[in-house]
């Protein structure tokens, strides 16, 4: 009968001991249920606070991403762009019409090139139908304008090539501003105002939502060629011209070439900076997603301070634990326990605490968000990705690590007869 | 088995030392059945913690089944405990919350042996005991003597070198007393070495060899004659499987 029959191999006897922790601190766990759960609370509300907030900003960024991924990925956009610093100076660079024809003239392998033009410049922004006023956004542009952004009429037609190449004095309206001006259902045919001019209603755009509570159908639009008349001499307009790569192997090369196109034109020198930016429309779905991925991280970062707090509370109650188990540490010691055994079993149950709070919060904050997304209206539903669930966890067990610890270690130096004599 | 020679223990509480044992030196074989006894103060609970390697003597030597103990660090010294003692306490010190064989089972643990092993070696010790229908009560359904019963099987499930006794009747009342230390004589019978540890002769005298300490000296070390323990004894004897082979 002597010890050596018994020696497992050490990687088993690990798993073992390892099992019958995790078997002790979930029995002790449930055998002290209220206090348990006390312990737990902060890391709960520390976690359901945390994924409610990621739930409501992802859920709010997703239904934006979406649709900004509406528009094509074959599709580059050409913009002017100012540095901040030229911004403050006054300085304001443009695109002219000058790079809209040479684009359509000197670069080969792109199609449906729309501009787009603020209008209303020359007309001021007020919108008039009998005695009702209404003011949104005025562009000018042509028919290509559906495909490329993929918004179509509701009822009546858009704008057509002859519309813009006979400069027709027509607009088709967005339904939020077809509202505004308290036009019936289908205005085809009604006369709107806009400064002193008259435009023929010829149909009503989709609804594309609302972003932000705000609505985005607050807008007009009217053939390009109109807009420019319209606008006069005033100024010379700053144009979008958005445009389809035929070939979508050649997207990269197709804006570089354009890039080159136009630093020429503007005669830009080697040194200088681009006046001007060239992105496809995904672009800017990327660069919103990045940036509502940092909002979510830094938003979940500061709301995670309150774990820390729960980390506190685990590691007050752990204390507690430790001084009031001395004797079963004794006795677990005057058995044989390592030392290395108490303080695993000690930091698994921090550990499992932890996890298990925030399991909940996870649950309760999933409730928390869905709730806060119904009752707020025309919020989007909330979205909670696996990343944050799972770090959630993570990040509980590792709180649970952290704050164990010190308590852990409490128990693992005890001397055994201290321990067994402890009353 | 055991021995210890020129063991002291000194206590230091501030300034002043105190000395628990001095110059002790003593030999039990194996198979030995040994009251250790003296008044309060003789120092024979430091022994006792000596013995069971839950202290260390600041002077001396101890060996115990041919392995030196007195310089070990605390993690050898639990290792050894686990694989060459059995622990029996005047308390019990079980686990409330553990059922008796999860109590018994417990050393196995800090073995690292799997999970069935260990319930079938707990199993086994409980019948030992006699408690082969009680595995499943935690100790607040037991009676004193089934705890301490279970406390026993305790000690016995790792098959140790050594049983060590701590006023194992101190909180029974004498009936009780008679059945645990009737059960101790019979496992003594089949091939157990025990120490108790007692300040009370009636135990003392149920034992062979008799080591009795004053002011941290041994007084007194004699052989004698058992008494025979009185007739409630026979109802545990029906209780221990004698039958069983050890």
């Amino acid at each position: 009968m002597s010890a050596s029959a018994d020696s497992a191999n050490r990687f088993q006897s690990s798993w073992y001991a390892m099992q019958e922790c995790l078997r002790s601190a979930l029995s002790s766990i449930r055998a002290h249920g209220l206090r348990s759960s006390l312990t737990m609370l902060g890391i709960v509300i520390g976690v359901a606070s945390v994924i409610c907030v990621i739930a409501l900003v992802q859920g709010l960024s997703q239904s934006i991403s979406n649709q900004l991924q509406g528009l094509g990925g074959s599709t580059l956009t050409l913009r002017s762009h100012t540095p901040l610093e030229d911004q403050l100076r006054g300085k304001r660079n443009r695109l002219k019409l000058k790079d809209l024809e040479e684009l359509r003239f000197r670069i080969d392998g792109i199609s449906n090139i729309t501009p787009l033009v603020f209008a209303g410049q020359g007309m001021g922004s007020q919108i008039r139908y009998g005695a009702n006023t209404a003011s949104g956004q005025m562009f000018g542009t042509t028919s290509n304008y559906q495909d490329v952004q993929k918004i179509f009429p509701k009822t009546g037609r858009f704008l057509t090539e002859s519309d813009d190449a006979s400069r027709r004095r027509v607009v088709v309206v967005g339904e939020q501003m077809r509202k505004d001006l308290k036009l019936p259902e289908d205005p085809a045919g009604e006369f709107v105002q806009i400064g002193n001019e008259w435009f023929k209603v010829v149909g009503v755009l989709e609804p594309r939502g609302e972003m932000f509570g705000m609505s985005q159908d607050n807008y007009l639009l009217m053939p390009f060629r109109t807009a420019l008349a319209v606008n006069g001499v005033v100024l010379e307009p700053d144009l979008w011209i958005t445009f389809s790569v035929n070939d979508l192997e050649a997207l990269e090369s197709t804006k570089l070439r354009v890039a080159m196109l136009m630093r020429q034109l503007h005669q830009i020198g080697p040194k200088q900076p681009d006046d001007f930016v060239v992105e496809a429309s995904d672009m800017i779905a990327k660069t919103f997603k990045q940036i509502s991925t940092t909002i979510t991280l830094v938003v979940a970062g500061i709301v995670g301070i309150s774990l820390l707090v729960g980390g506190v509370g685990i590691m007050n109650i752990m204390l507690v634990s430790v001084t009031e188990r001395t004797r079963e540490i004794g006795i677990a010691k005057a058995l044989g326990a390592r030392r290395q055994y108490v303080l695993m079993q000690f930091l698994i149950e921090a550990m499992v605490l932890a996890i298990i709070g925030g399991l909940i919060g996870i649950a309760i904050g999933f409730g928390l968000g869905y709730g806060i997304a119904q009752s707020i209206p025309d919020f989007p539903p909330p979205s909670v990705p696996w990343w944050a669930v799972t770090g959630a966890c993570a990040f509980s067990g590792l709180i649970g690590v952290i704050f164990g610890i010190l308590p852990a270690s409490k128990a693992a130096n005890l001397a055994p007869i201290d321990a067994l004599r402890y009353e | 088995m055991i021995r210890l020679e020129s063991i002291g223990k000194v206590y230091t509480l501030g300034d002043n030392e105190f000395a628990a044992l001095t110059d002790v030196d003593l030999h039990i074989a194996r198979n030995e059945f040994v009251a250790l006894t003296g008044a309060s103060g003789s120092g024979k609970s430091t022994m006792m913690n000596i013995l069971g390697c839950l202290d260390s003597p600041t002077t001396g030597s101890y060996s115990l089944d041919g392995e030196a103990v007195a310089g070990l660090s605390e993690d050898q010294l639990a290792g050894v405990r686990n694989r060459k003692i059995g622990f029996i306490f005047q308390n019990f010190y079980l686990m409330p919350r553990f059922t008796a064989l999860d109590n018994v089972a417990q050393p196995l643990i800090y073995r690292g042996l799997s999970p069935s092993v260990r319930r079938e070696r707990a199993r086994e010790a409980l019948a030992r005991v006699g408690l082969a229908d009680r595995t499943h009560h935690k100790p607040n359904e037991l009676s004193g003597g089934q705890r301490q019963r279970v406390a026993i099987a305790r000690a016995l499930v790792g098959h140790p070198e050594l049983l060590l006794a701590d006023e194992p009747t101190g909180n029974l009342d004498s009936r009780t007393a008679r059945e645990i230390m009737a059960l101790l004589t019979h496992l003594h019978s089949e091939g157990v070495t025990l120490i108790i540890v007692t300040h009370d002769p009636g135990i003392a005298s149920h034992c062979h060899r008799v080591v009795r300490l004053h002011d941290g000296r041994i007084a007194e070390d004699f052989q004698q004659q058992p008494a025979p323990i009185e007739p409630p004894a026979a109802t545990v004897a029906a209780h221990s499987p004698a039958e069983r082979p050890a």
